[in-house]
């Protein structure tokens, strides 16, 4: 590409007390590219495109525009200069109709009144233009996410966007929504528009990436493109070292059944069933792997195992025990662990100490108590050595969690659960969100405990982890069991279209020693 | 391993906006005096007179501080558990007027024993009461603040009732609705100036702060205030944990009615009590819910009451000026924007005082 980039940052540099956010950055964008930012959390993308976007001022450096240098104070000065952001964490309004959302902060008036029908003509044109289709009077509230995030979008374009910045926009989106995004992306770049992409999942950058700049601690590493360069070399710049992305493990040698679940129904709050008579079997040493999109009864199967939400029908066996009640204590003593979804909803109190985050569920017991006093010194030289030996980054264990990032909270959550003596383990979204170090580690971390022998319930509608690490998968659809086998029956289309609904099932489904399809 | 210098920076950030809202109210009143025509100094001075200056003023300011003690830790106490007790009024009233049943109904018993019972039966209605608003939370999902406000007509409406009907002092004579006095063996004596409430007071502050800081009840509370997903992620039964929370809280403030009836009115008069539960939420929120935040800021409180008449007679102004000042610094202390501003300090993390947590069941 000859042509002047229609953006450039030279030498931008921001600091954050001691810290350096950016330093020295140079960075350009040619029209009609697709521009991927990629580096782990925390590498300062963010603040990078933060400071594009006027949310941020840098302390150094220059923003020229189409060759002149300018000034981009807050977000109105960037949204006039035709830059425009999509967040992660959409700024909708769920009540108002995607046509008012979309002319929202730009509306067309009459005299006082808002001309809808004008306004709504446009919106029409611009959909048609770009090829978004939505439904322009239907509340966003009732759209899933995939059309959410294409309404931001358009709000995008309907101030006239010449630079868009989409940050992290895969991370909600099913495989399937993620290529409409893609093909709408290509779309948007054909028409002129220059796209930068946020991300730090190494798959995609390679399909849909013009070019790539790789960002770590604050620097850039370097600019390539993916003919140019592989995951494999892209991982290693984006960490500083060699990332193992295959996962090894041993051949799957499972025993005794340890987790069974027998036609488990769970209701949700307006009684709606939303899983129906799903069983399974999970064997020690063995991960089951559950995939499914968002959305499917998974995280209902997993709150309902956990006993954090009650369930109408069915039978859990662990370890061969019926267990007469799902309450979290009682399975604990039975060896349960669990990896909560969202930890700082329900794995973590992010006020509190390290320290007592790694005690969460066992302050009751001795040692951590003696006839209802906390013993405070054998809970801090229990944390110091879970720090160490789980290798968690923080200043101590009086330092509170909050002030960890999301891999190191994740640590906590591991090194409490994986402590004690379990026989099963449920993990939940795992790594969502998580850094690619971090993700290797808790990988890591289960894998060593399958090959002791554990039995793992793995739910992610991360495809890809569910096939490195499941010796078993089953997909979840519309609150059952849609089919399982053993992970290597299934090919990824496969597993991709079982996941959307439809689909032939893959050859000797088997359910224990009956057949299932 | 704990630096001197670190604890003395993190104890000044914890009392520096309490502090800064004292002295800006009182600033504020100063202006206000000046303007109805007094002197601020002399009628500060008064005020001081009146509440540190010798053994009865000093005396008279433990007195009116001790209530407070016990309905700020009973407010402060359930905040920790992210519940906002605001019924403290209502089951300070049943403590105190338990209390007064208790002392005037059990007779011939020796005073070793009278006393402490009357004291406990005053506390545990205080409690019941309470625990009723905390199962509603637990149960139902009612908040508690609605449940509270609404348990504090009833309570104020009952005892106006009782003491006007059944339990009225019908001694001859006598018109006002009040209960007859307690007997002398129920009564909360003072060693020498210093009221035998107030030690009881203290007390009860250290024994909520070791329970809250240093027994696994204590971090049960405060788990569930912070993240009760994660309490019943953690086995903790959420719901019995409200209940017992809002019971210890209940506990706290019909205890602090059981000493104003048995140390100080000696009976169960309607109007005498009015206003001490309220003003727990502003001690509360004044002592950064924190026991020994607690103490000090009753005494301040209790100190301004003290002093006021003497203020009123030297000065020539209104005792009402106390009421201004008091309710300026509950405003600074709750909405402390402004005195941020003026200290140029962000909110540091975790700082915040934990209000109620909305609706949930």
């Amino acid at each position: 590409m000859t042509q002047q980039p229609l953006l450039e940052l030279h030498g931008i540099t921001k600091r954050f007390g001691d810290a350096l956010a950016s330093d020295h950055i140079d960075f350009n964008l040619y029209p009609g590219e697709i521009h991927v930012l990629l580096g782990e959390n925390g590498a300062g993308k963010s603040t990078l495109m933060n400071i594009i976007y006027g949310l941020s001022t840098p302390d150094a450096g220059n923003i020229i525009l189409k060759g002149n240098s300018v000034k981009i104070k807050q977000p109105r000065d960037a949204i006039g200069y035709g830059i425009n952001m999509v967040h992660q964490h959409f700024m909708l309004i769920p009540v108002f109709t995607v046509a008012e959302n979309i002319m929202l902060g730009h509306e067309t008036r009459w005299g006082f009144s808002l001309d809808k029908k004008k306004a709504s003509q446009e919106i029409q044109q611009l959909s048609q233009d770009y090829g978004l289709e939505v439904e322009m009077d239907a509340l966003v509230e009732n759209l899933p996410v995939g059309l959410q995030q294409r309404v931001e979008i358009m709000k995008a374009l309907y101030r006239e966007t010449k630079i868009l910045i989409l940050d992290e926009p895969t991370a909600v989106l099913t495989p399937r929504e993620v290529e409409d995004l893609f093909r709408v992306m290509r779309n948007l770049t054909e028409k002129g528009i220059s796209i930068i992409l946020i991300t730090h999942k190494l798959k995609e950058v390679m399909t849909i990436a013009d070019r790539i700049t790789v960002m770590r601690a604050g620097r850039v590493v370097g600019t390539t493109s993916p003919s140019k360069s592989s995951e494999e070399e892209l991982a290693v710049m984006m960490v500083g070292r060699k990332v193992v992305l295959q996962i090894r493990k041993k051949p799957l040698q499972a025993k005794d059944v340890l987790l069974d679940v027998k036609e488990f129904t769970v209701s949700d709050d307006q009684q709606m069933e939303v899983l129906h008579q799903v069983s399974f079997q999970v064997r020690a040493g063995e991960i089951f792997g559950i995939a499914g999109v968002q959305g499917n009864g998974q995280t209902e199967l997993a709150l309902a195992l956990a006993g954090l939400l009650p369930f109408n029908r069915g039978r859990v066996c662990l370890a061969g025990k019926v267990m007469p009640s799902l309450h979290p204590r009682v399975l604990m003593n039975h060896g349960w662990a669990h990896i909560p979804e969202d930890r700082q909803k329900h794995g973590l109190v992010l006020p509190y100490s390290v320290a007592d985050n790694q005690i969460l569920n066992t302050y009751h017991q001795p040692p951590f108590s003696s006839l209802l006093r906390r013993n405070k010194e054998v809970i801090l030289v229990n944390s110091t050595r879970l720090i160490e030996q789980y290798d968690i980054r923080t200043s101590g264990p009086r330092n509170p969690v909050s002030e960890l990032s999301g891999g190191n909270q994740q640590k906590v959550i591991i090194s409490r659960e994986l402590d004690r003596k379990i026989c099963c383990l449920l993990a939940n979204q795992p790594t969502r969100g998580l850094d690619v170090g971090s993700i290797e580690y808790i990988h890591q971390q289960i894998v060593r405990l399958r090959d002791q022998g554990v039995a793992v319930l793995l739910i992610s509608s991360e495809l890809d982890e569910i096939i490195s690490l499941s010796d078993t998968i089953a997909v979840m659809y519309c609150g059952k069991i849609a089919a399982s086998a053993p992970s290597d029956h299934w090919t990824k289309e496969q597993l991709g279209l079982m996941m959307a609904g439809y689909s032939p099932p893959p050859k000797s489904l088997t359910w224990g020693n009956r057949k299932l399809l | 391993m704990i630096n001197p210098f670190h604890f003395l920076k993190k104890v000044w950030l914890t009392i520096d906006i309490p502090c800064a809202a004292v002295f800006l109210s009182a600033a504020i009143g100063a202006v206000l005096l000046n303007f109805s025509g007094a002197n601020p100094l002399d009628a500060y001075g008064a005020l001081f007179q009146g509440s540190f200056g010798g053994m009865s003023a000093l005396g008279r300011t433990l007195e009116k501080a001790t209530p407070l003690i016990f309905s700020g830790l009973a407010v402060a106490f359930a905040f920790k558990a992210g519940l906002f007790n605001i019924g403290t009024q209502g089951q300070l009233l049943f403590g105190a007027l338990a209390a007064a049943v208790a002392g005037f109904g059990l007779a011939g018993m020796p005073g070793w024993l009278h006393a402490p019972l009357a004291l406990l039966i005053g506390a545990f209605a205080g409690g019941i009461y309470s625990a009723v608003q905390g199962a509603l939370k637990a149960y139902t999902g009612s908040h508690e603040v609605i449940t509270g406000i609404m348990l504090n007509y009833v309570a104020i409406n009952l005892t106006d009732y009782l003491t006007n009907g059944p339990l009225k002092d019908d001694t001859p004579g006598n018109i006002i609705a009040r209960t007859p006095l307690v007997m002398e063996t129920s009564w909360l004596h003072r060693i020498g100036s210093f009221p035998v409430g107030f030690g009881l007071a203290l007390i009860a502050s250290l024994v909520v702060w070791w329970f809250l800081e240093r027994t696994t009840f204590g971090f049960e509370i405060s788990t569930v205030g912070h993240n009760s997903h994660a309490a019943s992620y953690a086995g903790m039964n959420v719901k019995l944990i409200i209940v017992w929370t809002m019971l210890l809280s209940g506990i706290l403030a019909g205890f602090g009615g059981a000493v104003e009836t048995l140390g100080v009115v000696h009976r169960y008069q309607p109007g005498f009590n009015i206003g001490l539960g309220f003003e727990g939420i502003t001690i509360a929120l004044l002592g950064k819910t924190h026991p020994v935040g607690v103490v000090l800021a009753a005494l301040l409180v209790g100190a301004m009451k003290a002093g006021s008449s003497q203020m009123q007679f030297h000065a020539g102004v209104d005792k009402a000026i106390i009421d201004v000042i008091l309710a300026l610094i509950l405003f600074f202390v709750a909405a402390d924007v402004l005195i941020r501003k003026i200290l140029r300090r962000r909110e540091t993390k975790g700082e915040k005082v934990l209000f109620s947590t909305g609706w949930s069941k």
